[in-house]
């Protein structure tokens, strides 16, 4: 026969936020970490090998910083102006960077004098980038040109002079398809190996967007603009699933190896590192000898014989502690266990009051277990959505325990607490209706006249009508 | 052609299979029951209805297995009669006739040729059992009428009378009474509880009673729920009980295992408890049955359990406690209140089933096909609990959605109601819960309905409620990259002044909504939801209220209180007719204009069937049924019939079922449902599997045979022989598949002219099929 039917709780809509696999992904950072820099930070870049540090360009320095350090490991500041773009290579051991007076610096991790210094932009120099070889670094300027330098060398290899405005966005083909460009408030995603179609144009900032970053599983895009926000997309159907807010105008925007960091910069010079929450703990507590492995496989591999008839052995469902209760009538130790979340409790006293048991489940409580039930009715009682339930509920703990009134001050105080809850609760019913009562009367004046010379009038009852509400 | 025969109300299957304590055949493969005025036999193994026994005239009463042998089963009836059985053949052997009423039948191994019944002699409450002698005699029917008095004032049931030990005495208990009567001593003893006496709503009566098939042990149940086991009551000082606790409400029945060493009760609870050497703390227990236990019984053989329940369901249970199969005919112990529906798919008729679910019940075999669990909670069987209730249900779009409505009111201003959506999965071939709505409206819901039009590319759903509002509900898509998924959310909400909205209707092609508050019925365009027209009679509250189809589906009816009876046109938008009649149900049939309509009278039920463009009546039939009828339905026939009579018309292509008040459900008809199988089709049903050659083997020819032959000639080619065995064959199953019961003949016609009739239409019928069918493929075998 049908088994036991455990009890349904009861669902009511989260209000807000949806909760989705991406916001708890996202959500799943620590507090930031603020770090104060010389002046806005343009570029932040993560080199890819370990221990991952980033390059953050500030101002006329280039900080590095180590993962999880708040002090800069290293300095780079011989800049005589504005360092752009410092750029780490592939294997993480240079760093390039342009700067404002044209100048381009290549330097090595571990030394603090640049290794190469590429002269030849006239303009500022606002973007360079390794190439996939390595050998060869590319450079975009304000004079309208973009050039192709050689490391060895330090050699001029190409130039490109096609562009007729300042470059101030490159980036070397790291054999990916999707080419992400951002101009004003939108993304743009061009399809490269189809000759450069447009594949999709999105716009969810309502400024200009500053940086583009991709997360490490490549599912997710996100976008900082200066409106203060940065935005997650889904690189499938490139919709908006978590965005994140910040205090200022995003310049830039980083994220490290697997996202265990999100390191953004911002116009006032604040930079703002956030790491993932390392995964919760185990259990410290020894682990429970399991049965052996050969426990589960055991009659596994048998194989059917002919006459053999094959009885399954009936699937036990799982129950929840408060189900198992109930099924063997157990009603006060069901609601006692309940007595944290308030939808389940709500659930099991419906459930209870149902079967017609409410009152027995409720009676016979001795000072403590009756003190948690009616901390528990002073938590939740005035949620409307509980309120129906937890009144009658109230209502059937009042009738038990009237008799023992004023033997126990634990109790008694707790009565008055309920007491007092309930007639705070009357009086904001009350103001509430006063004022509904008040807007209905003012709505009714309004409808009645409709004449176009009374619009003056209206216009002054909608005013008071506003006021009302505010006060 | 059908043969035009005058049209009667027959009762049309539910069938009550829990009447009495059911019987298990010697070697445990059948099961009897009395169900109405017949007897049917079930296989214990398959679930099957083997048999079914008719010739009594009332109500059977009772079944026992002859002891003498094991093949032949005695039952007794209201009409005075003892039958005696082969059940193997289904055929009646012998008829003892007493001559009055017998409530019950018990037979004993060492009483040689009498059996005893349960007769009332002069007041109406006081029953006494008397052994009946059977004379052995060839004839096929025998008065019996040597009765000799056993025991006076016992109890009209038969479950508080019990033989024990082998026949050595027979106790009954009533009341607070329990008596003994000793065949060989031919005494009796009373025993009587003593704390009966003493408190005034004592209530340890009498419920029922068993005996220990091998010792001097009697067990009796009581109404506050204690079992007592009395020993040595052969004195009347010096015998003992003791008690056995468990149940909490009455025991509805007790019986012992064949070897006694086990005690099975049952009652409210829906637990069948297994008591061990009857000793409190040995019990076991097979919990969630799903209703009241009313009879228990035990095969002879010892392996198998049976329990009666009364939401008329039968379960075979295993020596282990196991459920091995259930026999469960209509459930009928309810109130019906979602009305008679037929599910798009399965043709199946839809009503409340046991409590929290919606029972598909099959029209054609008698049987429930399945039951959708709807509330999803467990269920509480006390005395006196507020249940909640499945109040409203609908099918849209076809059988793929399907919507319920269900409350629980348990003080004036504490409504709790839920409106659910479920969706066909042809996957799993079921409904699964799509969307659940906690309180859609304020107050209750008094209709529901979809909109089932065919270009309607949105499924729409309506609700009118107490509360003045109606409200639209459309399925809406609101996936997003995590998850698909489809859910119904309110579209819109409409009122008219603050009243009640009582009943919706849309129009067939989906365009239209009516919706009636009270007294006025409004017309809403189901594109933009604006108010178009409004219909007032003042004539009373609108109680039923639908559109014509077809060729009439200008036309709007509604039925009032106060028993008016309007048409409107929609497109004059004005009253077409009305007519005086005080309509308690009223159904348009799906495959054509006609509107059926059922009025209610002092003397019974009349019915009048009508198309909304002519106020005459195609069909009127009086009396329909005495008592009120509650809900109608059409149900479309799969082959339509061809009654040529204009009066007859109606029925071509629907039937119309309807539900009384005692939950009888009845319809129209001219002939009983089996005579509609073709020749074909029966004798290879009514054929037995193993003597038939391979399903392979026969279907071609059995295809062809159902084609229209191209050469009329095969028909005579038939050899001689076979003919002769099929006719035998088809008079047999003629003669036992009358299972319809007549319950009234309404037409006046006088009686000789009808058998008459009948005679000429049997024969006609056996022209019939020797013309038609084509049996060229038996000679093939």
């Amino acid at each position: 026969m049908a088994g036991y039917k455990p009890v349904a709780i009861q669902a009511y809509p989260v209000l807000g936020e949806k909760i989705t696999q991406d916001t708890l992904y996202w959500n799943n950072y620590k507090t930031p970490v603020q770090i104060k820099e010389f002046g806005a930070v343009s570029k932040v870049d993560f080199s890819l090998q370990p221990p991952y540090n980033y390059a953050v360009t500030a101002s006329s320095r280039i900080h590095i910083y180590g993962r999880y350090s708040q002090e800069p490991i290293k300095t780079f500041s011989r800049f005589k102006d504005t360092a752009y773009c410092a750029t780490f290579r592939q294997d993480g051991k240079l760093l390039v960077a342009g700067s404002e007076d044209g100048g381009i610096q290549l330097f090595d991790i571990s030394g603090r004098a640049p290794l190469r210094q590429f002269e030849g932009h006239t303009k500022a120099v606002h973007t360079v980038d390794f190439t996939a070889d390595k050998y060869h670094v590319v450079s975009g300027a304000d004079d309208y040109t973009v050039k192709l330098w050689d490391i060895p060398n330090s050699k001029e290899i190409l130039t490109f002079k096609e562009h007729s405005d300042y470059v101030r966005c490159g980036c070397a083909s790291k054999l990916n398809p999707d080419l992400f460009v951002t101009g004003g408030r939108y993304i743009k995603v061009w399809d490269m190996l189809k000759g450069g179609q447009l594949l999709v144009s999105l716009k969810n900032h309502h400024k200009t967007v500053t940086c583009l970053c991709l997360s490490s599983s490549g599912q997710r895009l996100l976008s900082g603009s200066l409106d203060r926000k940065v935005k997650v997309y889904s690189t499938s159907s490139y919709k908006v699933v978590h965005s994140f807010d910040y205090a200022a105008s995003i310049l830039s925007l980083a994220l490290a190896h697997e996202d265990e960091t999100i390191v953004v910069g911002m116009t006032n010079g604040i930079l703002s590192v956030k790491h993932r929450k390392s995964e919760a703990k185990k259990d410290s507590l020894p682990r429970r000898r399991r049965p052996a492995y050969r426990t589960f496989i055991k009659g596994k591999n048998y194989m059917k014989q002919q006459d053999d008839i094959l009885i399954n052995r009936p699937s036990k469902k799982h129950l929840e502690l408060y189900d198992r209760d109930l099924k063997n009538f157990r009603i006060s130790k069901a609601l006692d266990r309940v007595l944290e979340t308030p939808e389940i409790t709500v659930s099991i006293i419906k459930e209870l009051n149902r079967r017609g048991v409410l009152a027995n489940a409720l009676a016979g409580r001795d000072e403590k277990e009756i003190s948690r039930v009616l901390n528990f009715l002073i938590r939740n009682l005035s949620q409307p959505r509980f309120a129906p339930v937890l009144i009658n509920a109230a209502e059937i703990i009042i009738d038990i325990y009237l008799p023992v009134i004023g033997q126990s001050p634990v109790v008694d105080k707790k009565f008055l607490l309920l007491q007092g809850l309930v007639e705070k609760e009357i009086d904001y019913q009350r103001e509430l209706l006063e004022t509904l009562g008040m807007m209905d009367m003012l709505f009714a004046t309004m409808t009645s006249k409709e004449s176009p010379s009374l619009l003056q009038h209206n216009a002054s009852d909608g005013f008071l009508e506003n006021k009302k509400i505010e006060s | 052609m059908v043969e035009e025969e005058s049209l009667r109300v027959v009762r049309c299957g539910g069938s009550e299979l829990n009447f009495r304590r059911a019987v298990f055949s010697a070697d445990s493969k059948y099961v009897f029951c009395v169900s109405g005025d017949f007897i049917k036999v079930y296989s214990t193994a398959t679930e099957e209805c083997v048999h079914i026994l008719q010739g009594h005239r009332n109500l059977v009463t009772g079944i026992q297995l002859n002891p003498k042998n094991h093949l032949q089963l005695y039952s007794c009836s209201f009409d005075g009669m003892i039958k005696l059985w082969d059940y193997t053949d289904g055929i009646l052997i012998k008829t003892f006739i007493v001559g009055c009423k017998l409530h019950a039948l018990f037979t004993l191994d060492c009483a040689e040729d009498s059996v005893f019944v349960t007769i009332n002699k002069e007041k109406p409450d006081v029953f006494q059992l008397v052994s009946v002698k059977l004379p052995k005699s060839s004839s096929q029917e025998v008065e019996a009428k040597e009765l000799s008095f056993v025991l006076d004032y016992i109890n009209q049931s038969p479950k508080c009378i019990a033989f024990g030990n082998e026949g050595e005495y027979v106790a009954a208990v009533r009341d607070f009474y329990l008596s003994v009567y000793f065949f060989k001593k031919k005494t009796t003893s009373r025993f009587t509880l003593s704390s009966s006496r003493n408190k005034k709503h004592a209530k340890n009566n009498f419920t029922c009673v068993a005996c220990h098939p091998k010792e001097d042990c009697i067990a009796t149940g009581h109404r506050d729920g204690k079992i007592r086991l009395w020993r040595n009551f052969d004195d009347e000082k010096k015998y003992t009980y003791t008690c056995l606790h468990w149940h909490h409400d009455l025991v509805m029945d007790l019986a012992f295992s064949v070897t006694g060493s086990s005690l099975l009760s049952g009652g409210r609870e829906s637990v069948l408890v297994e008591w061990r050497e009857a000793a409190e703390k040995n019990k076991e227990f097979l919990p969630r049955l799903g209703a009241t236990i009313e009879h228990i019984s035990v095969s002879p053989a010892g392996d198998l359990f049976c329990t009666s329940h009364s939401d008329n369901k039968m379960i075979i249970i295993h020596r282990n406690l196991e459920a091995s199969a259930v026999i469960q005919g209509l459930v009928k112990d309810r109130n019906i209140f979602t009305g008679l529906m037929i599910d798009p798919r399965t043709k199946a008729l839809v009503l409340n089933g046991k409590p929290g679910h919606l029972q598909f019940y099959s029209l054609q075999s008698d049987k429930q096909l399945y039951n959708l669990d709807i509330i999803q909670q467990e269920y509480i069987n006390d005395y006196g609990l507020i249940q909640i209730e499945l109040t409203k249900a609908a099918f849209g779009c076809y059988g793929n959605w399907l919507a319920t409505v269900e409350q629980r009111q348990e003080k004036e201003t504490e409504l709790e109601l839920q409106m659910k959506l479920w969706t066909y999965n042809k996957k799993t071939q079921g409904f699964v819960l799509n969307t659940k709505v906690n309180m859609p409206h304020e107050d209750h819901i008094t209709a529901l309905c979809f909109c089932n039009a065919e270009k309607s590319e949105n499924p729409t759903l309506v609700t009118t409620s107490k509360d003045g509002h109606f409200k639209v509900w459309i399925l809406t898509d609101d996936s997003d990259i995590y998850k698909k998924a489809v859910g119904w959310t309110c579209d819109f909400v409409g009122s008219y002044h603050k009243y009640q909205a009582t009943n919706c209707c849309f129009s067939e092609d989906g365009s239209l909504l009516a919706v009636s508050f009270e007294e006025v019925v409004t017309i809403w365009d189901s594109e933009t939801w604006e108010l178009k027209c409004t219909f007032c009679q003042r004539a009373g509250k609108i109680r039923q209220l639908c559109f014509g189809r077809l060729t009439c589906s200008k036309y709007l009816l509604g039925a009032t209180e106060n028993g008016i009876l309007c048409c409107w046109n929609l497109l004059s938008c004005a009253l077409e007719w009305s007519a005086k009649l005080n309509v308690r149900v009223m159904e348009p049939d799906p495959n054509s204009e006609n509107i059926a309509a059922i009025s209610q009278s002092s003397m019974g039920s009349d019915l009048f069937v009508f198309r909304p463009s002519e106020p005459r009546p195609l069909y009127i039939q009086k009396n329909i049924s005495r008592e009120e009828v509650q809900w109608g339905v059409f149900v479309p026939r799969d082959v339509p019939e061809s009654f040529t009579s204009e009066a007859y018309q109606w029925l071509n292509r629907s039937q119309f079922y309807f539900l009384t008040k005692s939950q009888s459900l009845l319809t129209f008809s001219t002939q009983s449902p089996e005579e509609k199988l073709t020749p074909t089709s029966k004798q290879l049903l009514h054929t037995p599997a193993h003597v038939l050659p391979s399903a392979s083997f026969l279907c071609s020819m059995f295809v062809n045979s159902l084609l229209l032959s191209k050469e009329t000639k095969s028909a005579e080619e038939i050899p001689d022989d076979v003919s002769m065995e099929e006719e035998k064959e088809s008079v047999d199953s003629d003669e036992e598949n009358n299972f319809t019961e007549e319950v009234q003949d309404t037409n006046n016609t006088d009686l000789g002219k009808d058998i008459i009739h009948q005679l000429s239409k049997s024969e006609e019928k056996e022209l019939r099929k020797f013309r038609k069918v084509d049996y060229s493929w038996i000679t093939a075998l």
